[in-house]
């Protein structure tokens, strides 16, 4: 029996018999006897909550091998002890609710309403945890993973995470859609639901009537997934294949798109293409064209998120491109095929991996877009929002929320696997220990002229919607009155001497603090967990690894809407009530983003030699030593961009939090939306301009902190920088 | 060996702590809080929250939302209410959720310095709701857009169909909006249920964009993006006072009026505190505060100055609105999903 066995059965019997076992009513003031023993399970188990006692068994069980160390089977009792343990607590969890019996089964069995309880508190989290833990270590004892309790654990408490806040909530939704309005189950309903003439009606092809949602948001994602594809590529290729002046600024316009919060993107096209907007009024004024409001519908989402994920499409494909060996290039060439034959025939079906990831990131990234169609939609709805009004609006229908969520996910779904079917198994491998010399090849006269045709005003274009962005920030009222002001970074953030302090009374302070502390907590805590999946991923091998991984991988698939309208239905009752804390805002983070940590924890892993580990273990450093001098330094690209990207995400994210947020746990997007529906712009774009400027700090504070990975190589080989984004496999 | 694993319990321990550290943010600043939600103007909202703040010392956790989101949210959370106090916001969605005992009942002491309209829908409610402010329905026009577009004045609900106005009027969806169900009620009532919706069918004719929030048309007109906006007539001489080329229109035909309100959410989590915030609501110096947000709602406090910009009430042609037929839940549903069947999904 190791100490840390001991010590997690220990933390199991303080769970249940010290820490208050349900969480606190947030109107009651605590006193430290709450704190301690007196809300403790047992205290409440003895009194009134009998439904806990059971629990008395398994936690009986994990003693036995402490008093008895010499016992054979230890190892057996541990799992049996923790088997045993969770299958209590979530049983009684979930057939105990706040208002009696969740079952009809045990209404009918021992009359209604039975018994109450609130969610679980801090014993309750630390009683399962230990549970768990004494299975994982009991499964080490046994000999899985060749004994390593620190693996079985880690393995353990990966898998938990993921059940708990990916597959239950996931879960929950789908089978709302099934449900009828009073919770019964109605598989007819659903069938109604899901052939509704607005989902799926073709009639905008015979009439001028309107096509279905579903239609429509396919139609959208495809026109983003292929113009972000292809604007990526002509930015890529210019970056890397012509001796182009400007590449720096280039660079720049490539992050500046994925650090602004998306709607506000659709609010610069407003002011420049609305009907008062300053473009339209310049053609209206010089040639008398009449203004309209064009912008409003599909050309303006479409423009909105061409705008907004080009950037994404560029960053996967610089990747590819730079990585494409000029060798095989060359030896087209030497055969003397014409540049643009090599070009059509060898370079771009390589670069076929990455024209696929980055048509799909644009098409799942349109479909999970949901603020740029709010702003700019008009009367062309979509999944995502039409999913925001099943539930917020005063008809109130969970179930069809349920139920367009499901076609959303079934879309985004398809579209991986159609990438997957696409891409085959062909070896698209260019980058080898090979010699690799080749100088890449100068693009075909027509290539490098349809790339600059499309880069160039798309560039421009993109500079003028953020030179809007700043302007609108600093006047009255873009459109209608351009007298310079600060007035709405007073409004938003102004701070006033009262009596008793500082008082911070500008209206978006509250939202402000709220972000940056959720962005910071969930930021390491998603690096960390994503970096520990990576290490179990590449450096163990364990039975039911792929289903691991694809696990790991699903919360990136579901979009934002879907989860956020998945986490009020799971998290708003007991057994696990979280709704309106900073808790399920974090953990909705770090779930939906955690796919990048593993990805890019992957990547680097991947290429750092394990002999290194060996090494060091062979020279007498401990594990612990070797993990924080020699793989963690050496992880430190992955860190960074994990870091980077899980804190950027949780400032601009807005689908998946709209849904989440209480007047305690305000976001500042779900703040930002606010403004632009009500009118207020200036306010809006002011807001955003600030969380630009704070995210491009907490960027370069990250690197600083972080520190720069150094490997003794010159830098000779023009090895490709690390991809910031990638696609999920 | 060991070593690893006693960084790993560490390291998860850690973890749990902060997880509990977080699940606890709510409990620890239980006393001396309010979490309201607000369904006015974001700078009267914001108004409020900072005077009652400065006055009391309570911290008001506040978030704007439209008034048919705040119904939906507080009925969502009914199991488990997450706010305390819903100021503000057209009186239907208050009404009904007195109707479904989502809020709670209280006599504040000072109820009899109000008008009556106000006590009125008090009493109606059970004591559950109680008028704040009221404001009639009406719409604006761009004066510039109306010129080059040759649309005449405007001057009645009738005229909101001319063919010129094609496109150009926009009114919130009734589904999300108090606003817009003013007006689905309010043109019912003027022309009864059938000529009502071939009205409102003829309107759909003429609608750009049914708009989330019920306030955003008044904006958009403001802006130059649509002719006429359908809103409160006090949402729209905000935009005039903002001077905006905005002309504000009493409907000849009479129209329908809101009675903005307040309710205690049943099963508040800080009960005292809201309760204190009634009472303080309710007084002149808490309602004199919209006029100077630019709102210029009538208040329901008989000795708040009433702003000079505010329309009267009484040159307005005002319709003996049916508060408790239409604020009913049933007949709120039948007439919504009415409204969706036969006016929204209609070719243009």
């Amino acid at each position: 029996m190791s100490r840390a066995t001991l010590g997690w059965i220990v933390l199991g019997w303080v769970g249940f018999a010290l820490l208050p076992w349900y969480g606190f009513d947030r109107s009651a003031v605590p006193t430290l006897a709450d704190y301690f023993v007196s809300g403790s399970a047992l205290a409440h188990g003895v009194h009134r909550a009998w439904w806990l006692l059971p629990l008395l068994l398994p936690l009986g069980m994990a003693l036995l091998p402490v008093v008895r160390p010499d016992m054979q089977r230890n190892g057996t009792w541990l799992i049996a002890s923790g088997l045993l343990g969770l299958a209590l607590v979530v049983l009684q969890g979930f057939s105990v609710g706040l208002n009696g019996w969740t079952l009809d089964i045990l209404k009918s069995l021992f009359g209604e309403p039975g018994p109450r309880q609130s969610g679980m508190g801090y014993g309750a989290a630390l009683t399962s945890t230990a549970l768990l833990i004494l299975l994982c270590h009991g499964l080490a004892a046994r000999g899985w993973c060749r004994g390593d309790a620190f693996v079985t654990s880690s393995i353990g408490v990966v898998i938990a995470l993921i059940i708990v806040f990916v597959f239950f909530p996931v879960t929950t939704i789908l089978a709302s859609a099934f449900a009828d309005n009073s919770g019964h189950f109605a598989p007819t309903e659903f069938i109604t639901k899901f052939l509704d003439k607005s989902i799926w009606g073709l009639d905008c092809l015979t009439s001028d009537l309107r096509c279905g949602v579903a239609w429509n948001t396919l139609f959208l994602g495809l026109l983003v997934g292929v113009g972000t594809t292809a604007l990526g590529l002509a930015f890529a290729l210019i970056a890397t294949r012509t001796g182009f002046r400007y590449k720096k600024i280039l660079r720049l316009m490539s992050v500046l798109p994925i650090i602004t919060p998306p709607f506000v993107i659709g609010l610069a096209l407003i002011l420049l293409f609305g009907r008062s907007g300053a473009l339209s009024a310049v053609l209206w004024d010089w040639f008398g064209v009449p203004r309209s409001r064009w912008i409003y519908g599909l050309p303006g989402v479409f423009i909105a998120q061409l705008l907004a994920f080009t950037p994404i499409a560029f960053l996967v494909l610089i990747g590819v491109v730079q990585g494409i060996s000029p060798t095989l290039e060359e030896a087209s060439q030497t055969l003397r095929a014409k540049s643009w034959t090599t070009f059509w025939t060898v370079t771009l079906p390589l670069m076929r991996p990455g024209l696929a990831n980055a048509f799909l990131l644009g098409f799942v990234e349109s479909l999970a877009d949901f603020g740029n169609p709010l702003v700019l939609g008009g009367n062309y709805e979509v999944l995502s929002t039409k999913i925001f009004f099943a539930v917020v609006g005063a008809q109130q229908d969970q179930g069809r929320a349920a139920v367009l969520s499901i076609i959303l996910l079934a879309f985004t779904l398809g579209a991986f696997w159609l990438q997957h079917a696409w891409l085959g198994k062909k070896v698209y491998t260019t980058v080898t220990g090979k010699g690799d010399a080749g100088i890449p090849l100068p693009l075909p006269r027509r290539v490098a002229l349809a790339s600059y045709l499309t880069a160039v005003p798309w560039a421009i274009f993109t500079l003028v919607v953020y030179v809007i962005i700043v302007v609108g920030a600093f006047v009255r009222s873009m459109g209608r009155d351009y007298t310079p002001t600060l007035e709405h970074f007073l409004t938003a953030f102004r701070v006033e001497r009262a009596d008793w302090g500082l008082y911070f009374s500008g209206s978006a302070w509250n939202s402000f603090f709220a972000t940056v502390k959720v962005a910071a907590v969930a930021a390491p805590l998603t690096a960390a967990i994503g970096l520990l999946t990576a290490y179990l991923l590449t450096r163990q091998r364990f039975s039911g690894q792929r289903a691991f991984e694809f696990g790991t991988l699903l919360s990136f698939a579901i979009p934002g809407t879907v989860v956020g309208v998945s986490y009020i239905l799971a998290f708003n009752v007991p057994p696990i009530e979280i709704t309106g804390t900073g808790f399920v805002l974090v953990m909705c983070f770090v779930f939906r983003n955690m796919p990048v940590g593993v990805r890019s924890g992957i990547a680097t892993l991947s290429q750092i030699d394990k002999s290194l580990d060996e090494a060091s273990l062979t020279l007498g450093a401990g594990s612990s030593t070797t993990m924080r001098r020699v793989v963690l330094p050496l992880l430190r690209p992955a860190i960074v961009a994990s870091l980077v990207y899980s804190f950027v995400r949780a400032m601009t994210a807005v689908s998946a939090v709209i849904f989440l947020v209480t007047a305690e746990y305000n976001m500042a997007t779900t703040y930002i939306v606010g403004r632009v529906e009500a009118g207020e712009f200036g306010l809006a774009i002011a807001y955003s301009t600030v969380l630009i400027v704070v995210m491009l700090l907490a960027i370069v504070a990250i690197q600083l902190a972080v520190g720069e990975r150094r490997l003794g190589r010159r830098s000779a080989s023009a090895a490709p920088s690390p991809v910031a984004v990638q696609a999920v496999p | 060996m060991s070593l690893k694993k006693s960084f790993a319990a560490a390291s998860m321990l850690a973890g749990a702590m902060t997880a509990m550290s977080f699940m606890s943010a709510g409990a620890a600043q239980a006393q001396g809080e309010l979490v309201m939600y607000c369904a006015v103007q974001e700078e009267w909202c914001r108004a409020m929250t900072t005077a009652f703040e400065r006055e009391t010392g309570i911290k008001v956790s506040m978030t704007r939302k439209s008034s048919g989101e705040i119904y939906a949210q507080v009925k969502a959370e009914a199991a488990n209410p997450r706010a305390d106090i819903w100021w503000g916001g057209t009186g239907d969605p208050h009404m009904q959720a007195a109707e479904e005992g989502l809020t709670e009942a209280y006599k504040s002491p000072k109820m009899s310095e109000l008008q009556d309209w106000a006590v009125r829908q008090w009493e109606q409610s059970k004591q559950r709701t109680v008028g704040i402010y009221s404001g009639a329905l009406g719409f604006g026009y761009n004066t510039d857009l109306a010129q080059s577009k040759k649309t005449g004045d405007l001057k009645c609900w009738a005229d909101l169909l001319k063919p010129e106005l094609k496109d150009e009027v926009q009114v919130a969806d009734p589904n999300s909006s108090g606003t817009a169900y003013t007006l689905l009620a309010t043109i019912i009532q003027i022309m009864g249920e059938d000529k009502g919706f071939e009205y409102l069918k003829a309107l759909h004719k003429n609608v750009n964009q049914y708009t989330k929030s019920g306030a955003a048309p008044a904006k958009a007109t403001a802006l130059g993006e649509t002719t006429v906006g359908i809103a409160f007539m006090h949402d729209v001489v905000t935009m005039v006072v903002d001077k905006a080329p905005v002309k504000v229109v009493a409907p000849c035909e009479g129209t329908g009026y809101e009675i903005g309100s307040m309710s205690i959410i049943k099963g508040a989590k800080n009960l005292d505190n809201a309760k204190k915030f009634y009472d303080w609501a309710l007084t002149p110096d808490a309602q004199k505060l919209g006029a100077a947000a630019k709102s210029y709602q009538v208040p329901s406090n008989k000795n708040t100055p009433v702003p000079p910009q505010a329309p009267k009430l009484s040159d307005v042609k005002l319709i003996n609105f049916d508060f408790a037929k239409y604020g009913s839940s049933e007949e709120r549903k039948r007439l919504l999903s009415k409204w969706d069947n036969e006016v929204k999904n209609l070719p243009k």
